[in-house]
């Protein structure tokens, strides 16, 4: 269960570092008018579509004390990033990041626009607009991205393999002490291991869905 | 009125607007809005067809839109200023702007919606200032109501008193009650008035329906294809309208060509013979010179229907015509008369039973001469 544990607070971790940071790039994506937007978005989305091994692999290289990451937290810290805890959060942060972005740019961009020009023509500024307006009314999207790079970091196998390597206690994560006690045909305990991960998958799915069916909605349909 | 302003001050309570806003877009296609006028207190209606560029007049005063070339000017402070590089942005330009749609901030309570524009004032003038309004467009039974739980009108009257908390020093309403019943209309529009008695401030009120004019307008300001076209007292800007577009969206369903034959001064008359026909049409002296060709505008609702010929009457345009057809509209009915040239007249169902109106029947349309009105193109 060591391993479980470490991936839940992988995961909690990364929710909480990523919605911070994921909240004001969203924001700027579904506001801006720049015509860059693309390429921007296309590098967020791009751990989509790339096999994991690759980012990892990358990752592995700029954490290592020949890259530029590694050598400065080498110069900081004393060790590499690199088959760390940390590395791994970096690395989860990274990979996550359009679970995060994609959701929030939705639902910030769902929200009637009529209703931030209501508000700055009643004297709000960007800031108290966002607060009041359009944070509150992005609540449902601003869950999903949650549950989302919660059920994607704990899940995530590739990137940690390469980056974490398998240490336990510090980067054996679930997925990786499932696909452990398979290579030692232990397959009872990976059985046990894959029943809880399937089990915390499902909860996090049903909750997505039953938000978006406003089951819990906080204010009653519009 | 304007004497009294001056008194308190230079400008008080006036809104003076010059400029020109551009628009390239592909997709909605180019357009141009050139506008120049002055609003003082009280309400000025804003009228015109779809598409005249009416919103985007708001939006340039609002801030919410930056027209490229502009001087507007509210109470003789500058709210842009382009020849100085000022622009206020909309947070500080303190306007009331209602929109078609109310726009209510559906997490909040109508409570909350009405005291988000006070955020600088302390809770005791909150909650002071929004009671006030709540009550004076009686809507204080929904204090606590979420906007997903009251009408459309409600919902717009409580859009109104949220935009009027701040204390605006203008008001801008784009065709705030579309889609309500005229007498609904009537009651929140003499709110708006009463709450306006004491503080006079200028209020820009949007609409396309001739309707609203005539029930609401003390001036109207009429637009067209981003010009403004007319300007005045409504009864001169839409009863007389001088141009063809101004008269189309004043509900004139008769435009005809036709070309000036005599004038008579003496009279006060001048004689028109319709383009492509023998019929003539007399008028009331205009702007136009013998062989000139103009365009005359006659509503629907001012031409009378006879199965006879009329005699003894006063109006001195009688013409002989065909029924051509009869469609029914709403309470009235749309007769398509020809007699020269194709003529619109409103009749009522009960009219069409009582004088058994039928398309092909011999007809005689009377029309006054002061119903016939000379237009510009």
């Amino acid at each position: 269960m060591e391993a479980l544990w470490l991936s839940v607070r992988l995961a909690v971790l990364v929710v909480a570092i990523l919605l911070v940071a994921a909240v004001p790039l969203a924001y700027w994506l579904s506001q801006t008018a720049w015509r860059g937007k693309f390429l921007v978005e296309s590098v967020i989305s791009l751990p989509l579509v790339l096999p994991p091994t690759v980012l990892g692999f990358y990752l592995l290289v700029a954490m290592g004390a020949n890259g530029l990451l590694g050598k400065l937290w080498l110069d900081w810290f004393g060790h590499t990033l690199a088959f760390t805890f940390t590395g791994l959060v970096v690395a989860s942060l990274l990979y996550s990041l359009p679970f995060a972005v994609q959701p929030l740019v939705l639902a910030f961009e769902s929200v009637d626009p009529q209703l931030l020009a209501a508000a700055a023509v009643l004297g709000a500024s960007r800031w108290r607009a966002f607060r009041k307006v359009l944070l509150p009314l992005s609540v449902p999207g601003i869950v999903t991205a949650a549950v989302l790079i919660f059920a994607h970091t704990l899940g995530e196998f590739g990137v940690v393999l390469m980056v974490g390597g398998n240490i336990p206690g510090v980067t054996r994560t679930v997925s990786i002490d499932i696909y452990d006690h398979v290579q030692s045909l232990d397959y009872a305990a990976a059985n046990r291991m894959a029943v809880a991960l399937l089990l915390i998958s499902f909860a996090v799915l049903s909750t997505i869905y039953a938000m978006n069916r406003r089951v819990w909605s906080p204010w009653p349909g519009r | 009125m304007a004497g009294q302003m001056t008194a308190t001050g230079a400008g008080r309570g006036q809104l003076d607007a010059r400029f020109r806003y551009h628009r390239a877009g592909a997709s909605r296609g180019r357009f141009e809005l050139v506008v120049d006028f002055c609003i003082h207190p009280g309400l000025t209606i804003l009228f015109g067809p779809s598409g005249a560029g009416k919103s985007t007049l708001l939006d340039c005063i609002a801030g919410l839109l930056k027209p490229a070339a502009a001087r507007i000017e509210l109470n003789g402070e500058a709210l842009q200023d382009s020849a100085v590089d000022i622009f206020l942005p909309p947070q500080r330009r303190h306007l009331a702007y209602l929109f078609q749609e109310p726009a209510l901030f559906p997490h909040l309570t109508v409570e909350q919606n009405v005291s988000f524009g006070l955020f600088r004032a302390n809770e005791d003038q909150r909650v002071g200032r929004v009671q006030d309004l709540l009550s004076a467009f009686r809507v204080e039974h929904l204090a606590h109501r979420k906007p997903a739980e009251i009408s459309g009108g409600e919902a717009q009257r409580i859009a109104l008193a949220r935009a009027l908390a701040p204390a605006p020093r203008a008001v801008l309403l784009d065709e705030p009650l579309k889609g309500m019943d005229a007498e609904l209309k009537a009651a929140i529009v003499d709110d708006l008035r009463s709450w306006n008695k004491v503080r006079q401030l200028p209020i820009l009120y949007v609409t396309h329906q001739r309707d609203e004019v005539d029930a609401l307008g003390e001036r109207v300001i009429a637009m067209d294809r981003g010009q403004i076209v007319a300007q005045g007292a409504p009864h001169t800007v839409l009863d007389a309208p001088r141009k063809k577009r101004v008269a189309y969206a004043a509900g004139f369903e008769n435009h005809l060509s036709a070309v000036i034959q005599d004038i008579r001064e003496t009279d006060g008359v001048m004689r028109a013979r319709l383009a492509g026909s023998e019929t003539e049409l007399e008028l009331p002296l205009g702007y136009a010179a013998v062989g000139n060709r103009v365009h005359i505008a006659i509503r629907a609702g001012d031409i009378l229907l006879a199965v006879r010929r009329p005699e003894g009457l006063s109006a001195r345009n009688i013409l002989e015509g065909t029924l051509a057809s009869l469609e029914r509209t709403g309470t009235s009915v749309v007769c398509r008369v020809n007699a020269g040239a194709v003529f619109l007249v409103h009749v009522t169902p009960g009219a069409v039973r009582s004088l058994e109106l039928a398309a092909g029947q011999r007809v005689w349309l009377v029309i006054k001469t002061h119903s016939c009105h000379l237009v510009e193109d």
